[in-house]
């Protein structure tokens, strides 16, 4: 065997500037047109053709057009049933962010390889995952001290709190909300990179137990290969579920913001 | 891993490209076409909500209308009814005029014919007193040689006529 097979599985998530872009910046700051950012385009392109898809507003409704009105009515529910009649104007935001996870986190489990190409999910880094929930962050304090001043802080202090227990409650109660912000980025990131790391250590598996004669293949790579078909299913639910989760969890702090309890 | 071991290199670009292309997303996608897919949503259930309504209310006009249509029929017939009776009732009473004329002159001929046999049987029975009593005087004058005075005789049959 002339080269041994090395598969690094944290070689997908490394960003590369493309088409020369590797030298732009702003202010100081590196802003190469990468293969991260190229995905981010791809993506936004594709769920902008798909809405486009849904904007024929017949009032009997192709299958097409229901796909688009069955994910907009999904969000739309989901924020009345979360913040109440006031979520409606939160829902261009929830639904972009849902989506543009939610096709993010698909495309990136396109099996492209296949033709040569190298999907890259920009979900699994959290400098990206990082900006949307600093964003949504973001709102809810903006939303928060807007509506209610400083008697925003209340949300520290549940109901019925002893007196005594005030302070720690609300150092407790502080420590969590200012969590709010890494959880939502770290999760999407950690689940997403997760994955992918797995898929491409059995992918690994199942390379290097062909490599090793018949019998590692018969019994490494074939059931590596069958894992990882059963993973490849588990990660397009996950994609699906992390995508909901992000929108689900900022709906809730967004209801925090509105009704503070 | 890359996105510790790049992050020096790579932050800026990913926030920028981040912010730009979520940042078209929100205002193109979300500004722009969901409040329209909703709106959509909502006319058409507005409309299915309204023809609903429209064909509740349709149906209420069509109870009423039948309501109405069989309470004039109703009518109607009692009126048919009432005119079925009232004619019933003059005829009865036009055939009840005729017969009791014709009763009348029925029994008005009667009469007349039963004066009329009285009559004959008086004139009769006046004769026969007349015969009687010239019979009387006959057979007294031829028995007992008795000359018998019309008057007398008749007197006498008509004693024995009439008890």
């Amino acid at each position: 065997m002339a080269t041994e097979a090395k598969v690094d599985p944290m070689h997908q998530f490394t960003i590369e500037p493309l088409f020369g872009t590797d030298h732009w910046a702003l202010g100081g700051f590196n802003i190469a047109f990468t293969n991260s950012a190229l995905w981010m385009l791809i993506s936004a392109v594709v769920l902008y053709a798909f809405m486009l898809g849904g904007m024929k507003r017949e009032l009997v409704p192709g299958r097409w057009q229901m796909m688009v009105e069955s994910m907009t009515g999904f969000i739309e529910n989901m924020l009345s049933a979360n913040v109440g009649k006031e979520g409606r104007k939160y829902l261009p935001y929830v639904f972009s962010l849902f989506m543009f996870i939610l096709f993010a986190n698909l495309l990136g489990l396109l099996p492209l390889g296949l033709v040569g190409l190298h999907p890259f999910t920009f979900t699994s880094h959290f400098t990206a995952t990082g900006v949307l929930a600093i964003l949504s962050f973001a709102i809810v304090l903006v939303v928060g001290f807007y509506k209610h001043g400083l008697h925003f802080f209340s949300l520290f202090v549940p109901h019925g709190t002893p007196l005594p227990m005030i302070p720690l409650i609300f150092v407790i109660e502080l420590v969590s909300f200012l969590v709010r912000p890494f959880s939502l980025g770290l999760r999407l990131f950690v689940a997403m990179m997760a994955g992918h790391v797995l898929l491409e250590v059995l992918s690994s598996f199942v390379i290097g137990g062909a490599n090793a004669g018949a019998f590692f293949m018969g019994l490494v790579s074939i059931p590596s290969f069958i894992l990882m078909v059963a993973i490849c299913a588990l990660e397009i639910l996950v994609a699906g579920i992390q995508a909901y989760v992000f929108a689900l969890l900022t709906s809730l702090y967004i209801n925090d913001a509105e009704h503070l309890h | 891993m890359p996105q510790i071991s790049q992050l020096a290199a790579t932050y800026s670009s990913q926030i920028f490209w981040m912010l730009v292309i979520f940042g078209a997303v929100f205002f193109l996608v979300g500004r722009g076409m969901a409040p329209k897919v909703l709106e959509t949503m909502e006319g058409r259930d507005q409309k299915i909500a309204a023809d609903l309504a429209a064909a509740e209310a349709a149906r209420h006009e069509a109870q009423a209308q039948d309501d109405a249509w069989k309470a004039a029929a109703a009518k109607q017939r009692g009126e048919a009814q009432a005119l079925i009776a009232a004619a019933k009732a003059e005829a009865a009473k036009a055939a009840e005029v005729r017969l009791a004329a014709a009763g009348a002159d029925a029994e008005a001929k009667v009469a007349e014919a039963e004066a009329r046999i009285a009559a004959a049987r008086q004139g009769a029975l006046a004769e026969i007193e007349t015969v009687a009593a010239e019979a009387a005087a006959d057979i007294a004058a031829r028995v007992a040689g008795l000359t018998v005075a019309a008057d007398a005789a008749r007197a006498a049959v008509k004693d024995v006529l009439h008890g």
